[in-house]
């Protein structure tokens, strides 16, 4: 066990373009890091740079502060859960189990008590004698994580492990994850493009685009803050609503800026004139509210009843800003003047389609972001 | 190695791994009608019954002749049913000529080759398909470019450095030369590419080295393919006539195809004595060729070279 530590890394696969470009990173042992980001961020080739399986074109990994760069992937003492598990075909469970052990020329009886510990802790008992093809996909994932884990490595990296599993598997997985790493307490680094895996398993989250770290915190914290509109526009779900907006400081204000978005005005001291982008979280509007708050109006197209709660969807004016979070662009608008809007009601209020009403939000749960660059202006607390 | 790609009507068996790495290039089961199991006729038959029947005349003709007096296999036209049967010409044959002996080397220099095929060309194929390294791809087109060079154009400098190599009319001078094989390189090298990389990966992160991944992970799980190799090699190998004419020249040092010749004499052949040491000679070509019929075809579909 041990921390990992990326030092200005860089992977270039040739022909310029950067799948991690110049990522500085710290995971103290016993850490459970996250990251997180839509396809081609780069996060799962920053795990294979960890594991070894790439090099980097440029910076230092150590694990265990100890600079690994050239250390081949055996000599690492990582172990990792690959995305489609690539357990042995030809082996039973058990010699799968026993591999990583056996090459490391363990002694046999410290194999078999170390397959047979694991296995009890995972709930393999009953299939050491099979073959992966006779598994089940959960239990295939099981196997994939007690092969990692009987070897007792120093750190433990997940590729997408729980991505081909049905949903409700997911959700127990999961929390057996969770589990397994508080008992265990080994550094954990895992790579995820479902968010909600990330906020709900991470001590720390990384959201990456384009090979960058573009924010490092806890899951609640990048939630709650997000430091520019990629994050804000990525965490989340459904994602922050965005309006283009403009911020202008009007005489006689005392230093105060008024901002405007369509209907919306808000003021706030610490902002500087210019474009900007004006994020509300779905779960922040609430139909009527105070007349202080800022507010909306909703024309409603389309109610999905959650159970506890309803998603609204709807329209309001102004223009509909974009995070580059967005996995499809294509969402059509039907008039440029009106933008589309997520809001989510208690499931007493279902109103109906083409229904109008308004909806507010707490001034100081309300985003802005810089128009140009897409970093986050003052401090709003969700 | 994807069987679709086996023509209509040839019978692909499905492999006996039952896993990840061995399904996405698992053969189809053939068309339907196959697997109905009757004899249905298909327009097909028209074509291949008479191919079928063309290809097996010779094979009856040596039959016959083989239990032939010589003057029977001298007259015209020529006898279908010879009566009696005469078995004696294949005890003849052994008792004649060192035929056993001819048996021996052929089956040593054949083990040789297809074991030392296996091994070479799995370990360059490996290394072609997975380790990059300077000038791969460059060294792996040469050697196929050499598929293109006919046997018979570098038949003298071979056969100059076996001469050098002192191993003229020796058997190793028949193994040396095919231990390893370009055709198996790229075979083996198109097969392994096929297999699940992270299964590579998951062994060399468990502590395994390149060779050890290759020896437990990967070629486990190559049978089909090294099945292929292997009984192509053999064909070759078995069957080679050119190579052991101009380097051997003592009998007890010969392979059977060429002692075969030894039966053809300038005024005369025993030509009844010639067909029953054919036969022989065929039997363990014809046994393997029932044992490995899928392997012969899928070398031939997948590869796109002629075994």
């Amino acid at each position: 066990m041990a921390d990992v530590a990326f030092e200005n890394v860089t992977k270039d696969f040739g022909g310029g373009v950067f799948a991690v470009d110049d990522l500085s990173l710290q995971i103290p042992h016993g850490e459970f890091l996250i990251l997180v980001g839509p396809s081609g961020c780069g996060k799962t080739t920053a795990l294979r740079l960890i594991a070894g399986l790439e090099k980097p074109t440029a910076g230092t990994i150590s694990i265990g502060g100890i600079r690994v760069n050239g250390v081949s992937p055996r000599d690492r003492d990582i172990a990792m859960v690959f995305q489609n598990y690539a357990l042995y075909p030809h082996m039973t469970v058990y010699r799968n189990l026993a591999f990583g052990l056996k090459e490391r020329r363990t002694p046999k009886s410290e194999i078999d008590r170390r397959v047979r510990e694991i296995s009890s802790i995972l709930g393999l008992d009953e299939l050491l004698k099979r073959r992966p093809a006779q598994l089940s996909g959960g239990q295939r994932q099981r196997v994939a994580m007690g092969r990692a884990l009987v070897r007792e490595p120093k750190a433990f990296l997940l590729d997408e492990p729980l991505s081909n599993l049905d949903a409700k598997l997911r959700v127990q997985m999961r929390a057996e994850l969770k589990r397994l790493h508080r008992k265990l307490g080994i550094t954990t680094v895992y790579v995820t493009h479902d968010q909600v895996e990330a906020m709900t398993l991470a001590d720390r989250i990384v959201v990456m685009a384009g090979g960058k770290a573009l924010q490092i915190g806890e899951p609640q914290d990048v939630f709650s803050r997000p430091a520019n509109l990629f994050v804000a526009g990525f965490i989340g779900s459904p994602a922050m609503n965005l309006l283009k907006g403009t911020a202008a400081a009007p005489a006689g204000t005392g230093g105060g800026t008024r901002i405007t978005a369509g209907e919306l005005t808000l003021y706030r001291v610490d902002v500087p004139p210019g474009d900007v982008v004006v994020g509300v979280r779905p779960e922040c509007l609430t139909p009527g509210g105070p007349p202080h708050w800022p507010g909306l109006d909703l024309e409603v197209e389309l109610v999905e009843p959650l159970g506890e709660s309803a998603l609204v969807h709807g329209t309001v004016a102004g223009q509909a800003a974009v995070s580059g979070a967005e996995e499809e662009q294509a969402i059509l608008t039907g008039e440029p003047s009106r933008a589309r809007l997520t809001a989510i009601f208690p499931a007493s209020l279902r109103p109906g389609a083409g229904d109008r009403l308004r909806v507010a939000a707490e001034p100081e749960r309300i985003h802005l972001f810089d128009a140009v660059s897409g970093d986050a202006i003052g401090s709003a607390r969700t | 190695m994807s069987g679709s790609t086996t023509p209509a009507g040839l019978p692909v068996a499905e492999l006996a791994e039952e896993n990840s790495a061995e399904r996405s290039h698992r053969g189809s089961r053939g068309s339907g009608r196959e697997a109905s199991g009757g004899f249905l006729f298909s327009p097909w038959h028209l074509v291949l019954i008479p191919v079928a029947v063309a290809m097996l005349i010779p094979m009856v003709w040596m039959l016959v002749t083989s239990v032939e007096t010589l003057h029977e296999t001298q007259r015209f036209p020529p006898v279908l049913l010879p009566h009696p049967l005469r078995l004696a010409n294949y005890s003849d044959v052994l008792s004649q000529t060192p035929f056993a002996r001819w048996f021996v080397n052929t089956v040593i220099v054949t083990v040789a080759t297809v074991a030392g095929n296996l091994l070479l060309c799995s370990l360059a194929g490996y290394a072609f398909a997975r380790i990059r390294f300077f000038g791969r791809d460059v060294v792996f087109i040469a050697i196929l470019a050499t598929l293109m060079i006919p046997f018979q154009v570098v038949m003298i400098p071979t056969f100059i450095i076996v001469h050098d190599l002192g191993l003229i009319n020796t058997l190793p001078a028949l193994i040396l030369p095919n231990l390893a094989q370009a055709f198996g390189i790229f075979l083996l090298r198109q097969f392994f590419r096929t297999l699940p990389v992270e299964l590579e990966e998951a062994a060399r992160i468990d502590g395994a080295s390149r060779l050890s991944v290759l020896f437990k992970i990967v070629l486990p799980l190559s049978g089909p393919a090294l099945a292929t190799l292997a009984v192509i090699t053999f064909l070759w190998t078995w069957n080679d006539f050119l190579w052991p004419l101009i380097t051997i020249y003592s009998p007890g040092n010969m392979t059977l195809q060429l002692g075969l010749t030894t039966f053809q004499g300038t005024h005369a052949s025993s030509w009844n004595l010639l067909m029953a040491a054919n036969v022989m000679s065929m039997l363990p070509v014809l046994l393997l060729f029932f044992l490995a019929q899928r392997y012969f075809i899928r070398g031939i579909a997948t590869s796109g070279l002629k075994g």
